[in-house]
């Protein structure tokens, strides 16, 4: 009976289809709706060139720190400590370049080596040691705030080098001839056009077309239930077309930031490692049923070990990111912040029982609330109401996953 | 004698599937009544409507009970009629104290404080009552399953029980458990209180039941007296499955090759209570082709030892040696042990065999997933290939590999586990309990892979407690009672009395 219940659920036609990926289909669309609104709603602000560009500033540590908690989470722990850590190597970053006169070299590849080993020390313990990783990351979380303030003595350090700083706000040098900007800018009818940034923006676009058609065609030589065209086209085609306006509006400011290179690089590189690697999958495996996944050969300690691990040196790296965004390093940098990690990864469509979530849902999720953030801080809403709201879309983001987990069995 | 419950014509549909239709029961009032069927005939179906957790208006027919219409809101509705049901997942709180479980929700108290002198006298009258000697404050996660068991039971007879369900009430239990839980059954009919069971155990059946309705797809197939002496197991299964079963147990050639596995003085010690010994000097062949058995009862150590040789997954200072064809193999890690050429199908296959939230393809990969990649990078095509072509083998009944393994019945989950270890490539495969809580039908299916894998010349053990199964199957028993091997038989010696005999006199 029970096969058969399943072989109703999967009936064919759009609405079956629909009801079985609500949850993304209804992020996308969320997210185009929320953006749409505040669009609208801030008479435009939002999506100039330059709110644009520093969306995109304001939410990469998120960004970064996301990907590496959406292991976490799904390997079936929480990591509540990145936040302190980030505020912590940030501290380090500032001490080392300000007080210890170090280069910006050697700082950065100790600050990342330092998170891997943070991270490490927490993953010991929560791995081999079976310690709930709430416990042991709650209470690095403590230790780091501490220290942090400890390093910085209670006082804010700067200012950080030129070199330093363009780790966030540096741009890409256009490669392309200056002659071809001038052309396009004068088609567009803009004062400027980064072509790089234009480029990149195409480029993007067309991978993004080509990989879905590719994924479409294998899907449906396999015999899986493949989207429905209407669907895929529409979803295909407002992505793309988001990609491509979103790369305009920053090659008609000062281009490609330094920051969305390396966001745009690690989200790729984590999307494949989760979706296409032996490592990648064992992650789900362990996240879903522990257990199981040991008797069948899974090391399941040592993913633990390393889904830390990573998360530590990514906490770092978001850590220097904010770093030198500030230009300085305060005793209360990445305050709090894990909880918005946390908030971005689930509004992405991780369970909180592990085994499921994806890389481009944490993006997404981290966006929405990066949108949330930017567009009522527009409009001057207060800090208070802007908790609240943000509060409430995660509380609805959840409700909404397990309604439609119920209503699916 | 009246009749106590009749349920006339139920039908009952979820979106798209009628799960049962038009189901007619009749309960006579002080008997034994067995409902018999497949997984996915409808039984549970038929008790839920039953007991209300499909309430009255979300069905169709009538349910008369005790003399009148019923229509039961909610389970609460049913239990204050006195029907309660005990399921197959125990629902007892592990970490609370007999006492404290038996009277959760309907505890003894006055002003909302409770009062622990009668709690604890009504516990020992209750435990009385089903034969059980622990002290009402025991805590239920250190009894064994089968006194847990009757603990659900002892719950049932607080609440004034009058029709008492018991969904599969002997599926985790051992032989001698079983026994002492029929004849509680057979005692508690003689007070009065009319039972229906649901069982896949067609001796127990045949031995306690009054009444045998079977169930098949939804309808009411038949129904045999056992006054009338109608009550046969082959009647029974050839009405499960709508055709005669000649033999359920498919033949196979017996031939014995080399050693494949040797397990030489294996002693393994508790995990948590150090100085418990768990395996005790264990020796232990397996050939090429050959389908070796391990009886005994529940906690005789079976599991315990198939884990402690796959891996290590059970157990501390494991010592003793394991060769795999004449040469000594590493098994301290499950990788090592799948390498060697070790497989395992656990007995517990949703919490220990399958990634339940998972696509069937991904659980059947995910023992060897290097052999579906290169360089650590998956090739999703050889994946999905390599699932088909386990569901045609093994005849996994799904409209597609990418459903999730969860939304199966027992016995194709079986089957996606035993895919997984047969894609693993094992030379000795260690089934577990393998056909445990799954239908007469794939029972016989499973049987068949068995057969299959040692026709290949791959080694076979087979764990299982009940015995005629082992007695069908296997070319050789061992015989293992409190971690040791207390006897060694061919299948020509062997018989139930042959292997009783060997655990009773140790």
């Amino acid at each position: 009976m029970t096969d058969r219940n399943a072989e109703a659920a999967n009936g064919s036609g759009i609405g079956a289809y629909l009801m079985g990926h609500m949850r993304e289909y209804g992020l996308l669309f969320a997210l185009i709706a929320i953006m749409f609104f505040f669009q609208i709603v801030t008479n435009g602000t939002l999506l100039k060139p330059v709110n644009v560009t520093n969306l995109l500033l304001q939410n990469s540590y998120i960004i970064i720190m996301a990907l590496g908690m959406l292991i976490v989470i799904v390997a079936g722990h929480i990591d509540l400590s990145v936040g302190s850590v980030m505020g912590f190597v940030g501290a380090l970053a500032a001490v080392m370049i300000v007080e210890w006169d170090m280069s910006t070299g050697v700082t950065i590849a100790t600050c990342l080596l330092a998170g891997g080993l943070i991270g490490a020390a927490q993953g010991y313990w929560i791995a081999y040691w079976k310690i709930p990783s709430f416990i042991v990351t709650l209470a690095a979380m403590l230790v780091f705030r501490g220290l942090s303030l400890w390093l910085l003595e209670g006082q804010s350090l700067g200012p950080f080098p030129r070199e330093f700083q363009m780790i966030s706000n540096g741009f890409v040098a256009d490669i392309f001839p200056a002659g071809l900007a001038i052309g396009l800018a004068d088609l567009f009818g803009e004062k400027r056009i980064n072509v790089l940034s234009l480029a990149t923006g195409l480029t993007a676009a067309c991978l993004i077309t080509y990989m879905g058609l590719k994924s479409r065609a294998q899907n449906r030589a396999f015999g899986m239930d493949v989207e429905p065209a209407a669907f895929f086209y529409a979803r295909i085609g407002i992505t793309s077309l988001a990609l491509i306006f979103i790369f305009y509006k920053l090659s008609t400011f000062r281009g490609l930031p330094n920051v969305l290179l390396t966001m745009g690089v690690l989200t790729i590189i984590y999307a494949f490692f989760t979706e296409r690697t032996v490592t990648g999958r064992r992650i789900y495996a362990l996240g879903g049923n522990e257990k199981a996944a040991k008797l069948s050969g899974v090391k399941t300690e040592r993913l633990t070990f390393l889904a830390f691990a990573n998360m530590g040196v990514l906490a770092a790296a978001a850590g220097l990111v904010f770093a030198a965004r500030l230009n300085s390093a305060t005793p209360k940098a990445g305050f709090a912040l894990e909880l918005d990690v946390i908030a971005a990864v689930f509004i992405g469509g991780a369970s909180m029982s592990g085994g499921v979530g994806r890389i481009v849902g944490a993006v997404v999720g981290a966006f929405l609330m990066g949108v949330l953030n930017n567009g009522m801080s527009i409009l001057g809403i207060g800090i208070d109401y802007q908790q609240v709201i943000k509060g409430l879309v995660l509380l609805a983001a959840v409700i909404f996953d397990v309604y439609n987990k119920s209503k699916q069995s | 004698m009246k009749t106590l419950l009749e349920m006339r014509a139920i039908t009952k549909e979820f979106p798209g599937v009628k799960a049962l239709d038009t189901v007619n029961l009749a309960v006579q009032e002080g008997e034994i009544h067995a409902i018999c069927g497949e997984n996915g005939a409808g039984k549970s179906t038929l008790m839920k409507v039953l007991s209300g957790v499909y309430p009255t208006g979300t069905y169709d027919g009538e349910i008369h009970y005790d003399g009148a219409l019923a229509e039961f809101a909610d389970i609460s509705d049913s239990e204050a009629r006195g029907i309660i049901i005990i399921h197959q997942e125990l629902a007892l709180v592990p970490l609370l104290s007999i006492a404290e479980n038996l009277f959760l929700g309907n505890e003894c108290s006055r002003s909302g404080i409770i009062d622990w002198r009668d709690t604890n006298q009504r516990t020992e009258a209750l435990l009385r009552k089903v034969g059980l000697t622990e002290p009402p404050s025991a805590i239920v996660d250190k009894l064994g399953v089968g006194k847990q068991q009757l603990v659900e039971i002892a719950k049932a007879l607080s609440k004034e029980v009058r029709l008492l369900i018991l969904d599969e009430p002997t599926a985790a239990l051992s032989e001698s458990d079983s026994q002492a839980l029929l004849d509680l059954m057979l005692e508690l009919k003689q007070q009065g209180v009319t039972q229906i069971i649901i069982s896949h155990k067609l001796n127990e059946v045949r031995r306690v039941a009054d009444t045998v309705t079977v169930i098949r797809d939804g309808t009411t197939v038949s129904t045999m007296n056992a006054a009338k002496g109608e009550i046969t197991e082959d009647g029974i299964v050839r009405d499960m499955v709508g055709r005669d079963m000649a033999d359920r147990y498919p033949e196979r050639a017996r031939r014995a090759g080399e050693i494949l596995m040797e397990v030489k003085g294996w002693n393994v010690w508790h995990p948590i209570h150090a100085e418990r010994q768990m395996i005790k000097d264990v020796n232990m062949t397996v050939r090429a082709g050959e389908v070796v058995g391990i009886a005994g009862l529940m906690g005789a150590g079976r599991t315990e030892l198939a884990m402690s040789i796959f891996g290590r997954s059970y157990g501390r200072n494991i010592s003793g040696s394991l060769e795999m064809n004449g040469a000594p193999a590493n098994v301290d890690s499950v990788s090592g042990a799948i390498e060697a050429g070790l497989a395992y199908v656990t007995e517990d296959r949703k919490s220990l065999g399958l990634v339940l939230d998972e696509t069937i393809q991904r659980n059947i990969t995910l023992a060897n997933l290097p052999e579906v990649s290169r360089k650590t990078i998956l090739n999703e095509a050889r994946e999905t290939q390599v699932a088909e072509k386990y569901r045609a083998a093994l005849n996994i009944r799904t409209p597609s590999v990418f459903q999730k393994v969860m939304n199966l019945s027992g016995g194709n989950q079986q089957k996606v586990v035993l895919s997984k270890w047969l894609f693993a490539g094992p030379e000795v495969l260690i089934l577990d309990e393998p056909t445990r809580g799954i239908d007469v039908g794939a029972k016989f299916e499973i049987y068949g892979i068995i057969n299959e894998l040692s026709a290949q010349g791959k080694g076979v053990v087979m764990i299982s407690s009940e015995m005629p199964e082992l007695l069908g199957m296997c070319d050789r028993i061992y015989v293992m009672n409190e971690g040791a091997f207390v006897g060694e038989l061919t299948a020509e010696e062997a018989s139930q009395e042959r292997i009783m005999s060997l655990i009773v006199t140790e």
